[in-house]
C-alpha cells in the first residue's frame, strides 16, 4: 500500500451533485501530485475530501496505512493552502504560524523555533508581528505556506494557491513551491486549472475531467502521449490542433489530405490531433496552411491560419524563422507525430 | 473653502438635533444645583446655583425609605450589578447560541432560529406574571439572580451575532479545523476576538437596558436593599410631600443627574469599539 491511497472514491452532494467518480489513486511518500482539470471537474472536491473537509459518499482514503473516512480533519495531520489563503486576521504573522502548534501542545520555546525556522526558510522573518492585512499578496502566499510547514504535516494539499497572483509573481512562486517541497521533502497534492503550473510542478500529474481521472501519469507521459481527446486538448500550449478525417483500411482521410500505414485496425469517423509544434515547413508537404496573424514570442513564433476547407490552425516555429502574413505555408507532420481518436469516445486509437 | 447652502442647513438642523439632546441635560444638572425652594417659586434654572456640593451630599448619603436604610448609593449599586449581569450574561449567551445556530448544521437551526426571532414580539412587560411565578417558585425574589435571570436572553444579539458569523469565510473554519482547532477553541480564539467590536456594541446596549429596567425590579423585590436607581426616581423623596414639608425637587434633579452617569461611563469606555462595532470593516 502506498502512502496515500484513494480507492474507488465517489463523491455525492446533498443537492445530488456527482463531483467525483470511483476514482481511484496512489501517491508515493515525497511525491509532487497534481490535479488538473477545468473548472467545476470535482479536483477540489477530491482535495477536501483527502483533507476530511467533505465526508466520502462512497470509497476508502488511506493515509499513511491508516484508514481516514471517519477520521477528523484536526486528527489527520494534513496541512492546506487555500486559494485565498485563509490567513487568521486577527492574528500577527508569528501567531498565524504558531497556532496549528499550540494545539499541539508543544512547549513555548520548541514553537519559537519552529516558527522562526519556517520563517527564515520562507523570508518572512521581518514580517512577524504584523497583521496579514498589512501584508502584499506574495507575502500572504508565503504566510499560508508557512502555516503548512511549521507543523511538519503528513501531507500538503494546495487548492489553487497562485491563482490570486499577478502572473510574474505566480511564476516566480511556482518555483518557490517547487524548491520548498523538494527541500522539504513533503508529499503534495496541487489543484490547479492552470496546466503550466501542473506540468512544471508535477512529479506526476492526474487529469481530471467530469469527477474521473482521464489520465494519469508524468507531465511528459501526458503530453507525449494522451490517451484521450480530452487530455490532448487540455494539456499543451498552444492547444493541439484538431481536423475531421476518416478511418478505413489504415489510411486516413481528411479535407485536405490522406495520411497512409497507419498503426491501428479501427475504422470509422476519427478526430486527428497534431501539436503545432510537431511540424515543419517542408515543399510539398501535406498540409496547406494561409496565414493570418503571426505572434512573435521572441524564441517562438505562434503563426495561426486557415486550412483549404477554413479550419483554423496553428504553427509554431523557430522565433528567426520570418514569415509574412497572408503567405502560404506547406507544412509537414515531424516524425509522425499525430494522434488519432475516436470521434464517438474520445479515445485514443494509434 | 466656500461653504454650500445645502451644509449650512444640515449643520443648523444638527444643531438643533443636539440642542433637543442637551438642553433638558444642561436644565436638570442647573437646577439640581440650586435650593429647592427657588426653583419651586422661580421655576427651573439655566445658570449654576450655589448648592451643588451640599444637594449632591444629601442624595448620596441620605437614608431613606420605610426603614430609613436605603441609601441613593445603595440603589446605584444594585441597578449596576443587574445591569452589568444582564449585560454579560445576555452577550455571553447570544454569542453562544448564534455559533451553536450557524456552525451546527442541524435540521431545526432554521426554525429554532425563528422562534428565537419571535419572542421579540413578547418583550418582559408581555410575559411578566408567567414570569413571576417562576421567579417566585424558585424561591429567587429579593435577590440578584432573580433580577437578572429572566432577563438574559435576548434575540436581538442572537440575531446580530448571526449576521455577523454568517459573514465569516468558511476557509477560516476549515484552516483552523486543520490546524487542530475543535469547537470550543474555534469559538474563543476565532469568533471571539473578531468579533469584539461587536461585542462591545452590544454590551452597551444591553447595559442601558437593564439599568433602565423599571416594572420587573418593581414587582421583583419587596425588600428595599434590593431597589433599583430607577424605582428610586419614583419612590425617592416621596416622602416629603407629607406634612409640612416642601416637595425636594432640587435634590431629585440631582439623583437624575447621578442616575445618569454610570450607562454614559459605559457608552464613554467602550465607545472606541461601539463606533467600530456599528461601521464593522474589520474582517
Ligand atoms: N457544496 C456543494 N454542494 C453541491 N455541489 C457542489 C458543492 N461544491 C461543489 N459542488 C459541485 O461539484 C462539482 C465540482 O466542484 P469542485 O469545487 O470540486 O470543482 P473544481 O474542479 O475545484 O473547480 P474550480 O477549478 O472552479 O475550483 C461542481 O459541479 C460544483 O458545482
Ligand atoms: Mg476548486
Amino acid at each position: 500500500m502506498s502512502f496515500l491511497d484513494l480507492k474507488n472514491v465517489t463523491k455525492i452532494y446533498p443537492n445530488g451533485t456527482k463531483a467525483v467518480h470511483e476514482t481511484s489513486l496512489s501517491i508515493d511518500e515525497g511525491e509532487f501530485m497534481v490535479f488538473v482539470g477545468p473548472s467545476g471537474c470535482g479536483k477540489s472536491t477530491l482535495l477536501r475530501m483527502v483533507a476530511g473537509l467533505e465526508d466520502i459518499t462512497e470509497g476508502d482514503i488511506n493515509l499513511d496505512g491508516k484508514l481516514m473516512n471517519e477520521v477528523d480533519p484536526s486528527e489527520r495531520d494534513v496541512a492546506m493552502v487555500f486559494q485565498n489563503y485563509a490567513l487568521y486576521p486577527h492574528m500577527n504573522v508569528y501567531n498565524n504560524l504558531a497556532y496549528g502548534l499550540k494545539n499541539r501542545g508543544i512547549d513555548k520555546e520548541t514553537i519559537e523555533q519552529k516558527v522562526n525556522d519556517a520563517a527564515k526558510l520562507l523570508q518572512i522573518s521581518d514580517y512577524l508581528q504584523r497583521k496579514p492585512s498589512m501584508l502584499s499578496g506574495g507575502q500572504r502566499q508565503r504566510v499560508a505556506m508557512g502555516r503548512a510547514i511549521v507543523r511538519n504535516p503528513k501531507i500538503f494539499l494546495f487548492d489553487e494557491p497562485l491563482s490570486n497572483l499577478d502572473a510574474k509573481l505566480r511564476i516566480q512562486m511556482r518555483l518557490e513551491i517547487k524548491k520548498l517541497q523538494q527541500k522539504v521533502g513533503v508529499t503534495s497534492i496541487f489543484v490547479t486549472h492552470d496546466q503550466v503550473e501542473a506540468m512544471t510542478l508535477a512529479d506526476r500529474l492526474a487529469v481530471i475531467n467530469n469527477g474521473i481521472i482521464e489520465q494519469l501519469g508524468t507531465p511528459i507521459e501526458i503530453y507525449d502521449n494522451p490517451k484521450s481527446l480530452f487530455v490532448a486538448g487540455f494539456i499543451g500550449s498552444p492547444q493541439m490542433n484538431f481536423l475531421d478525417g476518416n478511418l478505413k483500411n489504415k489510411t486516413l482521410s481528411a479535407e485536405s489530405f490522406k495520411i497512409k500505414d497507419i498503426i491501428s485496425d479501427f475504422e470509422g469517423d476519427v478526430t486527428l490531433g497534431i501539436r503545432p509544434e510537431h511540424l515543419s515547413q517542408k515543399e510539398n508537404g501535406l498540409i496547406n496552411l494561409k496565414v493570418d496573424l503571426v505572434e512573435q514570442l521572441g524564441s517562438d513564433n505562434l503563426v495561426y491560419g486557415q486550412l483549404k476547407d477554413k479550419k483554423d490552425f496553428c504553427y509554431r516555429c523557430p522565433g528567426n524563422l520570418i514569415i509574412e502574413k497572408g503567405s502560404n505555408l506547406s507544412l509537414n507532420i515531424e516524425n509522425n507525430k499525430y494522434y488519432i481518436f475516436d470521434k464517438s469516445t474520445g479515445k485514443r486509437v494509434n | 473653502m466656500k461653504i454650500k447652502p445645502l451644509q449650512i442647513i444640515a449643520h443648523i438642523i444638527l444643531i438643533l438635533g443636539v440642542l433637543l439632546m442637551v438642553v433638558p441635560i444642561w436644565i436638570s444638572f442647573a437646577s439640581s444645583s440650586h435650593d429647592s425652594v427657588t426653583i419651586l417659586t422661580e421655576g427651573m434654572k439655566f445658570h449654576i446655583g450655589d448648592q451643588l456640593a451640599r444637594n449632591y451630599n444629601e442624595v448620596l448619603n441620605e437614608k431613606g425609605g420605610w426603614s430609613e436604610e436605603v441609601t441613593a448609593a445603595k440603589m446605584f449599586i444594585n441597578s449596576f450589578i443587574m445591569a452589568l449581569g444582564i449585560a454579560t450574561l445576555k452577550v455571553v449567551i447570544s454569542a453562544m447560541s448564534a455559533y451553536a445556530l450557524v456552525y451546527y448544521r442541524f435540521k431545526l437551526a432554521v426554525p429554532i432560529f425563528w422562534l428565537i426571532f419571535i419572542t421579540l414580539l413578547v418583550p418582559l412587560e408581555v410575559r411578566i406574571f408567567p414570569s413571576y411565578k417562576i421567579v417566585s417558585d424558585l424561591g429567587l425574589t429579593n435577590s440578584y439572580t432573580g433580577l437578572i435571570l429572566p432577563l438574559v436572553a435576548s434575540a436581538t444579539a442572537t440575531f446580530f451575532f448571526r449576521q455577523f458569523y454568517k459573514t465569516i469565510p468558511d476557509e477560516l473554519l476549515e484552516s483552523a479545523k486543520l490546524d487542530g482547532a475543535n469547537a470550543w477553541s474555534f469559538f474563543i480564539d476565532f469568533l471571539v476576538p473578531l468579533s469584539k467590536t461587536m461585542i462591545a456594541a452590544m454590551f452597551i446596549f444591553m447595559f442601558v437596558y437593564g439599568y433602565s429596567q423599571y416594572l420587573w425590579p418593581l414587582i421583583m423585590t419587596t425588600a428595599e436593599e434590593y431597589w433599583t436607581v430607577v424605582m428610586g426616581m419614583k419612590i425617592i423623596y416621596t416622602e416629603s410631600y407629607e406634612g409640612v414639608a416642601l416637595p425636594r425637587t432640587a435634590e431629585r434633579f440631582a439623583y437624575i443627574i447621578l442616575s445618569m452617569i454610570p450607562p454614559v461611563l459605559v457608552v464613554v469606555f467602550l465607545q472606541k469599539w461601539f463606533i467600530k462595532g456599528l461601521i464593522q470593516t474589520e474582517k
